[in-house]
């Protein structure tokens, strides 16, 4: 009933030619990966183009999605093999969704309990400073006395069946001989809830995104065994999602909103931006994280537990450099590659024009003029900078021979869970 | 129509907003209901339960857990859709407003369906409005409250009767365009300072 109390004060709109929306309401997960969009939102660049983000903070990817598809967000943060279900029509609500634009590399890790690290250095015999493929043979061998004495198997989370966490973790196990399927239990844990899961034993490890590994192992409750950059490098992370109706129907807006995020990215990629970037993603309304954990985060500046052993991974954080915000289809091609390999998807002529269309990177392209020299169904993993951790190449042009070659994996359809706990 | 034989699973951690929902479903005839706050175990509640329609509020950052659950073949043995009938955006509008999601196994009519879709969006924007005006009489009590102590601090700083006291601040509102808790506050504040 009150009429005198002030109403919100937009800003006065700026046109862009046409009837094409200013106002882009954006979906996020509060991860340190989406400091892309923050940063078009929070220092200027969007509204260089002309462009209002609004950005919305969510609570799960199903709801991401499902916003998206439903109309109330415009654009979103997703994980990077989002768009690539949705094209192939996996998943419980799959509604065309494409990207052009990803939002960087970098910002996974896979984080153990303390306990079940201490059991790997007994039985593995690894030293602290072991590499990501000798922590995974050493939990192997730990999985292996676990079943020779009849003890439960680990459970490990991660965010997402169409995630990032998801591939990664299982290529990790994998690589060191665990069948993600049947040596261990992978169950969905949303990231915040990760660090106390594993605190309270409901889980023995995870795979997220910044900054819940460095939060776990700060407390002393967890492990890092491996980190994004060791399984491969370049694998992207997260993308820009939107329907490609939408994208048809608004062009302009479409190059407008390339333009501000590939200048947000360059100046997110500056090391003397980063405190400034830190103390926005800590806000409230973004992360609502302590700072010094998300500079920490942002510099690569690893504390691997809490006895004080530490690791730099340099370009932890990859927001632009290196065409890091190219929507390659080869790399499309590839999560298809591992949703096949895991059972979630068949090969098909289909499938391959699907998953490859889901990145597009004609709209990148047609924003900025520019790109990299390489072809984008070029093969993946052969130069020693970007190797898979297992050292296998991926050709997308010989996509069945490449899950064909992995000695772990899932035939299609059928994967059988472990029994609950 | 209702289809007292349809088997629905209602997951909501809000207690009291599950059970309103409950009370709905019986009422419009639904005998097989299961509610649950807590989605430890919810695998085994799925296998036994064989629900036919998961109503599950959109704010649970456990979504992502239940979408993993649906990729597992042996735990839901049905194909499960969002919703069922993706043409009626009213009705899907209208759920994601109010906060409710659903998942529906396959080859269930949709007018089957929308009835206790229909019951859920319903109940849950009851239930909002319930909390707001909640929300509502509280602040409005405490808005009295401080009001009154600002009467008290004019009366006796400025010996005021209650009916100057009183015009006293809702002029002082008016003229600031402001509301008259907030002139009060200040008066409180002020008086906290100066005493």
């Amino acid at each position: 009933m009150n009429m005198n109390e002030a109403g919100s004060s937009l800003g006065a709109p700026s046109r862009i030619a046409g009837a094409e929306p200013k106002l882009l309401r954006a979906g996020f997960i509060p991860l340190v990966d989406a400091s892309v969009l923050i940063a078009a939102a929070e220092f200027g660049f969007a509204p260089r183009e002309g462009l209002t983000l609004d950005l919305v903070k969510d609570v799960s990817w199903a709801n991401v999605r499902d916003r998206l598809a439903f109309r109330q967000f415009d654009i979103a943060h997703m994980l990077s093999p989002m768009p690539v279900a949705a094209q192939l029509g996996l998943g419980s609500n799959p509604s065309p969704t494409i990207t052009p634009f990803s939002l960087g590399r970098g910002g996974n890790a896979i984080t153990l309990s303390t306990r079940l690290f201490e059991r790997m250095q007994q039985v593995g015999g690894i030293a602290e400073t072991a590499t990501a493929l000798e922590n995974a043979q050493a939990l192997a061998a730990v999985i292996a006395v676990m079943k020779e004495q009849g003890e439960p198997l680990p459970t490990f989370g991660m965010t997402y069946p169409f995630s990032s966490h998801n591939y990664e973790f299982r290529y990790w196990l994998a690589a060191g001989g665990i069948h993600p399927d049947r040596d261990v239990k992978l169950v969905v844990v949303p990231p915040p809830m990760t660090s106390d899961a594993l605190a309270a034993g409901a889980i023995d490890g995870f795979c997220v995104g910044a900054p819940w590994n460095m939060v776990a192992s700060e407390r002393g409750v967890g492990r890092i065994v491996a980190a994004k950059q060791d399984i491969w490098p370049s694998a992207p992370e997260k993308v820009v999602g939107m329907r490609p109706d939408w994208a048809e129907n608004h062009p302009e807006t479409v190059a407008r909103l390339i333009t501000a995020l590939d200048a947000a990215a360059r100046w997110c990629d500056n090391p003397d931006n980063r405190d400034a970037l830190a103390e926005a993603l800590a806000d409230q309304r973004f992360l609502a994280a302590p700072v010094h954990i998300i500079r920490q985060v942002l510099a690569g500046e690893f504390s691997l537990d809490a006895k004080g052993n530490r690791r730099v991974i340099p370009n932890y954080f990859q927001f632009h450099e290196a065409h890091a915000n190219y929507p390659k289809p080869g790399h499309a091609l590839w999560i298809y590659s591992q949703m096949i390999r895991w059972g979630q998807a068949e090969w098909s002529e289909a499938g391959m024009a699907a998953a490859a269309g889901a990145y597009r990177p004609d709209l990148y392209r047609a924003a900025l003029g520019t790109g990299p020299a390489a072809d984008d169904l070029s093969t993946e993993g052969a130069d020693v900078s970007d190797a898979f951790m297992d050292g296998h190449v991926f050709d997308p042009s010989a996509l069945s021979a490449y899950v064909e070659g992995f000695s772990v994996r899932t035939k299609s359809g059928l994967p059988t869970p472990p029994d609950e706990a | 129509m209702p289809a007292p034989d349809l088997t629905i699973l209602v997951i909501d951690e809000n207690a009291i907003r599950a059970s309103i929902i409950e009370e709905g479903l019986r009422e419009a005839g639904y005998n097989h209901v299961t509610v649950v706050q807590e989605v430890n175990g919810i695998a085994r509640i799925i296998e036994t339960a064989k629900p036919d329609v998961i109503v599950i509020d959109i704010e649970n950052p456990n979504r992502d857990m239940m979408e993993h659950l649906f990729q597992l073949t042996r735990t839901v043995s049905r194909p499960i859709a969002m919703f069922v009938d993706r043409s009626d955006t009213a009705l899907i509008e209208a759920a994601m407003e109010a906060g409710v999601s659903a998942y529906v196994v396959d080859g269930l009519k949709k007018e089957r369906v929308k009835a206790i879709l229909d019951m859920a969006v319903h109940r849950f924007n009851a239930f909002s409005r319930l909390q707001r005006e909640l929300a509502e009489a509280k602040s409005a009590l405490e808005e009295r409250k401080i009001i009154e102590r600002a009467k008290g601090i004019l009366m006796k700083m400025r010996g005021l009767s209650e009916e100057e006291a009183f015009a006293l601040l809702r002029q002082t509102a008016m003229n600031e365009k402001k509301k008259m808790s907030d002139i009060a506050q200040s008066v409180v504040t002020a008086a906290g300072l100066l005493m």
